[in-house]
């Protein structure tokens, strides 16, 4: 990309092409290397990660451990099986139960796909085609909401969440979803940059044929929005995922409400040491698995999304 | 400065000049905005107002009996001209509205100046056991609950006005049509939501959850900095009260305990959270662009293989990778055993324990995480450009760096300008990153090397950002005040938003230019 097609070596000094071949050699070969120590940066500690799953304890002298054990994934799921972790017997699955987090975030996150998504791509559609009085003023409202720290409310929307009795206990996972998908018309600009680049012509085409708008965003405009469509579901999906600050304050301290977040990060807390290290690496294992899965297979519509994404903001 | 005289300084005096008057347009900016946009957009909005009042006045003079009665009974004209579900819905609005107000608006219109008269526990001395007994008082008042009720009662006020304003003028177009023998049914009115009205349909659940769960308790949180709300007063067993500017006092050190090292800490916070925004968001933008150069370079072979490498680490949740680094770092941790034991230092690094160590390590690791992401980003632009520009800059002699800052930098700024203002705003909020990665922590030390009481400070370390101080003060602190986490809030709106309306200014000048258009 970066250099002119063959046809210009008209252009160029026969006489010094062999030099420029030589020179183009050594800068490749200089971005190979480089790329290569690229790779590896981004690559080795994952791999770390991976072998440290299967070791018995953490030394973190040994780069490969020396003993492979399936333990720390067993320790995660298994409520009868003892772990002895720095001289005391503790069951892991008991004192923290990974796989309700893994469950809590598993149907936060798949209700919160299928909300948002719908709720997104309605509200993108609305600004980008329906051309109402308020629209202009609603997105600089949007725009300038988005400005405070979204956390700043959290504290007042925890209290209204209490006063209709969704802030402990099973309910408070319901809480979350609702705090998850509240603000999520202020996600519209990427949907919406994708609507403006479909052309009208086929909206008015529609309409001449009697189409109303409801028919239009059905019939016309969701077929030919997969990649955003897709692009939407993915990221709502792995949101909660990551999803710290909120998930916290939902949960109060209930280590059931936890999700995967908050939970490895209290497991991994100061007082916890490294012993907890294996197992927290086994279940960062578990925990990538889904959403590496899900990304490799939408990997192509990701990439559009966010190309698109960072044109039009 | 004349132009003569800027276009004559050297490459790195002009960028100089460029930040350094980038950074001095902001009191500027901020003093235009209220002086020219505000005043104009009230003066506006008054006139409009204005207008639309004498419009609806001049509907109830000449208006008939339907109309005029419409203006106290909202609905009836539509009731009466066979409008009959939009008719019933006003109605029922007004009554709700109606209730509302008796039940719980009155009464927080009256108590919101002391936020209440009885708190729900209140404490007196019995002689006879020689201890202050405790009782609860049935009906006692919820501060917080007071403020959320007056704040709902203004925002149902408002929507009040609109609709029976707006009523008024559909009574006065269903007096007018009827004049001429036609009206508008029921049937319309539904026919009207899949076409003209159709937005309504579609914004109004997403508006609804937007007002309760957003601008509500943003609304609320913000009057709260006004209050000493905190768990002294925990709520809803005790009442707080306005105590005025007294939180933006604290943050200055005027008032409160905190005093010199308050002011300190803050200080320090606030410009650790420009700078790591500005790093954070330029090193992943420039070496993800490298890299996706280097990566799209003709006659580099696997594209797709290196490409992989990099999206699989973009797959794996980001706090996995903060979390695994923030052990790996630690001053015991991975990292650091290992060069030990290959005879590299002696004593560990403090990757996270030293203030200057820590703020770098979290700007290079957040390298390591959005890097990926950049490149990603960039090499599908990068494909955009036209080669023949390249052609004909190879053919003029220009060399790949002046290419690249003559052609590839300018295109990617321009196409790109508004996902670098997201993304300089989001690295302000990132919470996780530092959160989960450092805690905040090294703690402050005062210029004795002592350390400052966290408590006093609400148990702010160095690589905190002003989002996670906030976080802090409302989750983990002993004494959560909620008065000084609103007010860290509303700071940090502040500085989003000086920096994005400058910023939105400046990209809006470069794509006036259409240079790339």
């Amino acid at each position: 990309m970066m250099y002119p097609n063959q046809k210009f070596s008209l252009f160029v000094d026969p006489n010094n092409s062999g030099g420029r071949k030589a020179r183009r050699m050594i800068s490749n070969g200089i971005i190979y290397t480089i790329l290569i120590i690229i790779s590896m940066i981004w690559i080795l500690p994952f791999l770390y990660l991976i072998l440290q799953s299967f070791g018995t304890r953490y030394e973190a002298a040994l780069i490969v451990p020396k003993e492979f054990t399936l333990n720390n994934y067993r320790a995660l799921f298994d409520t009868s099986f003892t772990m002895n972790l720095e001289g005391e017997a503790i069951i892991i699955a008991k004192t923290y139960p990974f796989w309700r987090w893994y469950l809590n975030t598993l149907c936060i996150a798949a209700t919160v796909s299928v909300l948002n998504t719908v709720l997104t791509l309605i509200s993108a559609y609305s600004f980008s085609r329906l051309k109402f009085k308020a629209r202009k003023a609603y997105m600089k409202l949007i725009l300038v909401i988005g400005m405070f720290p979204g956390f700043l409310g959290m504290i007042i929307t925890y209290f209204i969440l209490k006063q209709v009795g969704l802030n402990s206990g099973t309910p408070a996972l319901v809480g979350l979803v609702i705090v998850n998908i509240s603000g999520c018309v202020m996600g519209y600009y990427v949907a919406k940059g994708y609507f403006d680049t479909i052309s009208t012509s086929l909206d008015e085409a529609a309409m001449i044929d009697g189409a109303n708008k409801n028919t239009i965003f059905w019939k016309v405009i969701m077929p030919l929005s997969k990649p955003i469509i897709v692009y939407t579901i993915l990221l709502a999906f792995t949101g909660p995922w990551g999803d710290y600050m909120f998930a916290s304050v939902m949960a109060g301290g209930d280590a059931n409400l936890f999700n995967v977040a908050v939970g490895l990060q209290q497991m991994l807390g100061k007082e916890a040491g490294t012993s907890y290290f294996p197992i927290f690496c086994a279940a960062a294992v578990i925990v990538s698995i889904p959403i590496m899965t899900l990304f490799f297979c939408l990997q192509s519509y990701y990439v559009e999304g966010v190309t698109g994404g960072a044109v039009k903001g | 400065m004349t132009t003569i005289e800027y276009l004559s300084l050297p490459a790195y005096k002009k960028f100089l000049y460029k930040l350094l008057s980038f950074f001095t347009a902001i009191p500027k900016a901020i003093g235009n905005f209220f002086s020219d946009k505000v005043a104009s957009l009230f003066s506006k909005l008054g006139k409009a107002l204005v207008n639309y009042f004498v419009g609806i006045y001049e509907i109830f003079v000449g208006g008939d009996w339907k109309t005029k009665t419409s203006f106290f009974v909202m609905g009836f004209g539509h009731i009466t001209r066979k409008s009959l579900i939009k008719g019933f819905m006003y109605l029922i609005y007004e009554i709700a509205f109606i209730v509302y107000f008796i039940t719980a608006g009155v009464g927080s219109f009256a108590k919101i100046g002391t936020l209440g008269y009885f708190s729900q526990t209140s404490q007196y001395y019995d002689a006879s056991i020689d201890q202050y007994v405790t009782v609860t008082v049935s009906n006692g008042d919820d501060s917080l609950l007071l403020m959320m009720t007056f704040v709902l009662s203004i925002i149902l006020i408002l929507i009040f006005i609109f609709l029976w304003s707006v009523q008024v003028r559909e009574n006065n177009e269903l007096e007018n049509l009827g004049k001429i023998g036609r009206g508008l049914t029921d049937k319309d009115t539904i026919k009207s939501l899949g076409g003209r009205n159709f937005h309504k349909v579609l914004l109004a659940f997403p508006t609804l959850g937007l007002c309760v769960f957003t601008i509500l308790p943003l609304i609320v949180m913000i009057l709260v900095a006004f209050t000493n709300y905190s768990s002294e007063y925990l709520n809803p067993r005790h009442l707080f009260d306005w105590v005025g500017a007294y939180n933006f006092q604290k943050l200055f050190g005027i008032a409160g305990d905190g005093g010199a090292a308050f002011v300190y800490v803050f200080g320090q916070i606030l410009i650790w959270t420009i700078v790591w925004a500005v790093f954070a968001t330029f090193t992943n933008y420039f070496m993800g662009m490298v890299v996706a150069l280097m990566i799209n370079k003709k006659g580099i072979k696997f594209k797709k293989l290196w490409r992989t490498v990099l999206v699989t680490t973009i797959a794996v949740p980001q706090f996995i990778s903060l979390l695994f680094l923030s052990r790996l770092l630690g001053d015991g941790g991975g990292i650091n055993t290992l060069l030990i034991n290959a005879g590299v230092i002696d004593t560990p690094i403090k990757f996270l324990s030293d203030g200057l160590i820590a703020k770098i390590t979290i700007i290079v690791v957040n390298m390591w995480i959005g890097i990926p992401y950049t490149m990603l980003m960039c090499s599908g632009l990068l494909m955009n450009i036209p080669a023949d520009l390249y052609e004909s800059a190879r053919i003029d002699g220009a060399n790949p760096f002046k290419m690249y800052t003559k052609i590839t930098l300018p295109y990617m700024l321009f196409v790109t300008g508004p996902y670098l203002i997201s993304s300089f705003v989001g690295n302000i909020n990132n919470f996780n990153v530092i959160y989960l990665l450092s805690g905040g922590n090294p703690m402050f030390t005062n210029y004795n090397g002592n350390m400052i009481d966290p408590g006093k400070v609400y148990n702010a370390g160095r690589t905190d950002l002003l989002i996670t101080w906030l976080y802090k003060i409302v989750m983990t602190s002993v004494n959560k005040d909620y008065g000084v986490a609103s007010v860290i809030g509303i700071v940090v709106f502040i500085v989003v938003a000086s920096f994005s309306s400058i910023a939105y200014g400046k990209s809006n000048a470069v794509k006036n230019e259409g240079d790339f258009q």
